[in-house]
């Protein structure tokens, strides 16, 4: 995405702040508009569609607590796609290593549930469920850095191997004998995550029997923590300059195959972290084809909200508002069926992330009208001429 | 195995890697242009829901396959306007494509037809009836040739013999003619071929729409030809099998027939595995046949058995003056 943004860098500039606010507001209203136009298509009412979404997303406690337990969800994914943005990377493994992160906080689970309690194996889930989902990040990245495989394809590629490997575990090894169902059994206490209608009481709010666990906590702490990682340390400034420049990063001593490595593990543990929460938090099993396509809403979370962790939340509350107002929506008007979602986010990952410069230059033009007055000419215009 | 087993096995095999050839063919000149394309998928699904929703409606087995390849090229343009005019990342505009015809076949057709995604059952006109070769019947109890003839090459739809033409014809406009250098060099030199006063855009775009129409091809077979209606998420990942083949190939046609027919019968092997007993290796999980073709391109890619080399402008958008 940066080499992206770098390509317009000839033309005259938007001021930083329009860049940040108003750009991506208009890609993602251009993603709505058309939604809207397909909802028109099969003779419903937009307007009267998104009464209900808001009102199924925040109208009341337990809405409230679904929605950020899908944001929670896609606030992981998210992150994990965008740190391996900022290297310069594109990370579409988030569904399978989410998968396998499945697989380390099920383990973690199978294993302790029965002797100790929850904040005991809670510890253990979350470095399993990371590191299982790090390994898998891990071998495209040094696939990548090392034997030159092109990662989108290498990573697209280990999420079909995910998903063959895991039906198969399921099927064969982790269903209890007798059982048909392709599931682990289920965990006991020990391997529950308390939920978290305590902090959301004394706000008045009462999130009933929604899903909303401690992973919500986990996964805001990991927003904090990929910001002070990507902005505030020297790992992450030399994930940036490779995501800006590998050849300034060889040069400045930075290895790329090093930085690839860790950007794209860092990325894969945030994925597997994903599984905590409906896992451990909601079902308290392990099942098929359990992400649900989480790992792919992440690439539109980041596409969104640009990569930075404040844009994620954002952009991880919209779309965790999207699935459980979606749900309601489906009850209220039957023409509209959850897959509504996919179809909105198909299109803003197309506007805002592939067709991100659509309205700039535009913009551009517009913003050059308006603050022509304040700029005296002779310090404007040989410039643009130079270039 | 016996003969006529192994005859079945290749005659799936046909079946099986037809919407791999038609849809990696698309993604040959795609990206043989230099437009990367990871929608092929997408592109397939949409026409395959096209294709049905046409077929049930009007009963027509060709109106619906105009329809499939005119949904195809539809959401081809979007890429090729992201990719190629605005500049965008090819890479995420075909993420956004697969994404946009999931959501909307599935959402689409739940409205439209009310059967929980599904299309209505087609028509007998609606679909594409299989074709009987000449003395297919006469010639079916000879020894050997009889059961190769009148199974194994007769009795498919016509597209399946569409399919297997496109290669050959392919490979002659690729390296034969005039419109195929020129998709070649601007896949690998876009400057040079904007120097000679060829449109580098036009090229690209029409590159684009020949990979819609393919994929058209590719989804309608799925289907109108194989089965008798859509079903929701009906290409289940080919559109991807039908990329790993195409880099297996290293972006050739005539190893693409090789690869897209390697995969089909990866496929058709583990229907007729499924819990047999292999001598020496034992019973084999089904699901690492279903997951050979991908484990084979990671390893392919990695450099592991032989290298493949992308086209050199392969997703890099051309921009004209700097």
């Amino acid at each position: 995405m940066t080499k992206i943004r770098s390509r317009t860098r000839g033309t005259a500039r938007l001021p930083a702040w329009l860049d940040y606010s108003l750009v991506p507001v208009l890609n993602v209203a251009a993603a709505f508009v058309i939604s809207g136009l397909v909802v028109l298509l099969v003779g419903e009412s937009p307007i009267e569609a998104v009464g209900y979404l808001v009102y199924g997303a925040f109208g009341y406690g337990e809405g409230i607590g679904f929605t950020l337990f899908y944001a929670t969800n896609f606030m992981l994914t998210g992150l994990a796609v965008a740190v391996a943005f900022h290297a310069g990377l594109f990370n579409i493994g988030g569904e399978g290593q989410a998968y396998l992160g499945g697989l380390g906080c099920a383990l973690a689970a199978l294993m302790l549930d029965r002797y100790v309690p929850w904040w005991v194996t809670f510890p253990v889930a979350l470095a399993l469920s990371a590191g299982f989902g790090a390994v898998w990040a891990l071998i495209p990245g040094w696939l990548s850095a090392k034997r030159g495989s092109h990662i989108v394809i290498t990573t697209i590629m280990f999420n079909f191997i995910a998903a063959s490997f895991m039906v198969w575990l399921l099927v064969e090894h982790l269903s209890p004998i007798g059982s048909m169902q392709p599931e682990t059994r289920t965990f006991g206490p020990g391997g529950t995550l308390p939920k978290l209608d305590w902090l959301f009481a004394p706000l008045g709010i009462d999130i009933g029997t929604s899903p909303l666990n401690i992973t919500f906590l986990v996964a805001l702490a990991a927003c904090l923590l990929v910001y002070l990682l990507i902005w505030r340390t020297r790992l992450g400034f030399e994930i940036r300059t490779l995501g800006h420049s590998p050849t300034a990063a060889l040069y400045a001593g930075i290895s790329p195959v090093r930085i690839t490595v860790i950007a794209m593990m860092i990325s894969g543990a945030l994925a597997g972290l994903m599984a905590l929460n409906p896992v451990l938090g909601d079902q308290q099993r392990l099942q098929i084809d359990f992400v649900g396509g989480a790992g792919f809403v992440g690439i539109a979370v980041a596409l969104m909200g640009r990569a930075h962790p404040v844009g994620i939340v954002l952009a991880s509350i919209l779309f965790g508002a999207l699935y459980q107002g979606g749900a309601e929506l489906a009850f209220d008007m039957p023409a509209i069926s959850r897959d509504m979602i996919v179809v909105i986010q198909g299109l803003v990952i197309l506007f805002a992330g592939a067709l991100e410069h659509m309205f700039r230059p535009g913009l551009t033009h517009g913003w050059s009208l308006i603050s022509r007055p304040r700029e005296t000419g002779e310090a404007g215009r040989p410039k643009e001429i130079a270039r | 195995m016996s003969f006529d087993a192994l005859i079945l096995v290749l005659d799936s095999t046909i079946r099986l890697s037809v919407p791999l050839i038609l849809a990696a063919l698309g993604g040959l000149f795609s990206e043989r242009a230099g437009v990367f394309d990871i929608g092929l998928e997408g592109k397939m699904l949409i026409a395959a829901f096209a294709a049905a929703a046409v077929g049930a409606v009007y009963g027509s087995a060709w109106l619906g396959l105009g329809a499939g390849i005119l949904a195809s090229v539809a959401l081809s343009l979007v890429h090729g306007y992201a990719s190629i005019s605005q500049r965008g990342s090819q890479i995420v505009s075909g993420v956004a494509i697969n994404f946009l015809a999931a959501g909307l076949t599935a959402f689409l057709g739940y409205a439209w037809f009310s059967r929980g995604g599904q299309t209505p059952p087609l028509p007998p006109s609606g679909r594409f009836q299989t074709l009987t070769l000449p003395f297919a019947d006469a010639v079916r109890d000879v020894p050997i040739f009889g059961p190769i003839y009148s199974t194994l090459l007769s009795g498919h739809n016509l597209l399946v013999y569409l399919g297997f033409l496109a290669v050959p014809l392919t490979a002659w406009i690729i390296y034969r003619t005039r419109f195929g250098l020129r998709l070649r060099a601007v896949g690998e030199n876009p400057a040079a071929v904007d120097t000679a006063g060829i449109s580098v855009a036009w090229l690209r775009y029409r590159a684009v729409i020949v990979c819609g129409i393919f994929c058209g091809l590719a989804g309608a077979y799925l289907s109108i030809a194989q089965s008798a209606g859509f079903v929701r998420d009906m290409t289940a990942g080919k559109g991807f099998i039908a990329l790993a083949a195409l880099i297996f190939a290293k972006w050739r046609p005539w190893p693409l027939l090789g690869a897209c027919l390697l995969f089909g019968l990866l496929d058709a092997a583990a229907i007729r595995l499924q819990g047999v007993s292999v001598p020496g290796i034992g019973e084999v999980p089904v699901q690492f046949m279903q997951a050979l073709p991908y484990i084979l391109v990671v390893v392919l890619l990695a450099g592991f058995i032989g290298k493949a080399v992308p086209p050199r402008a392969g997703g890099v958008p051309y921009v004209k003056e700097r």
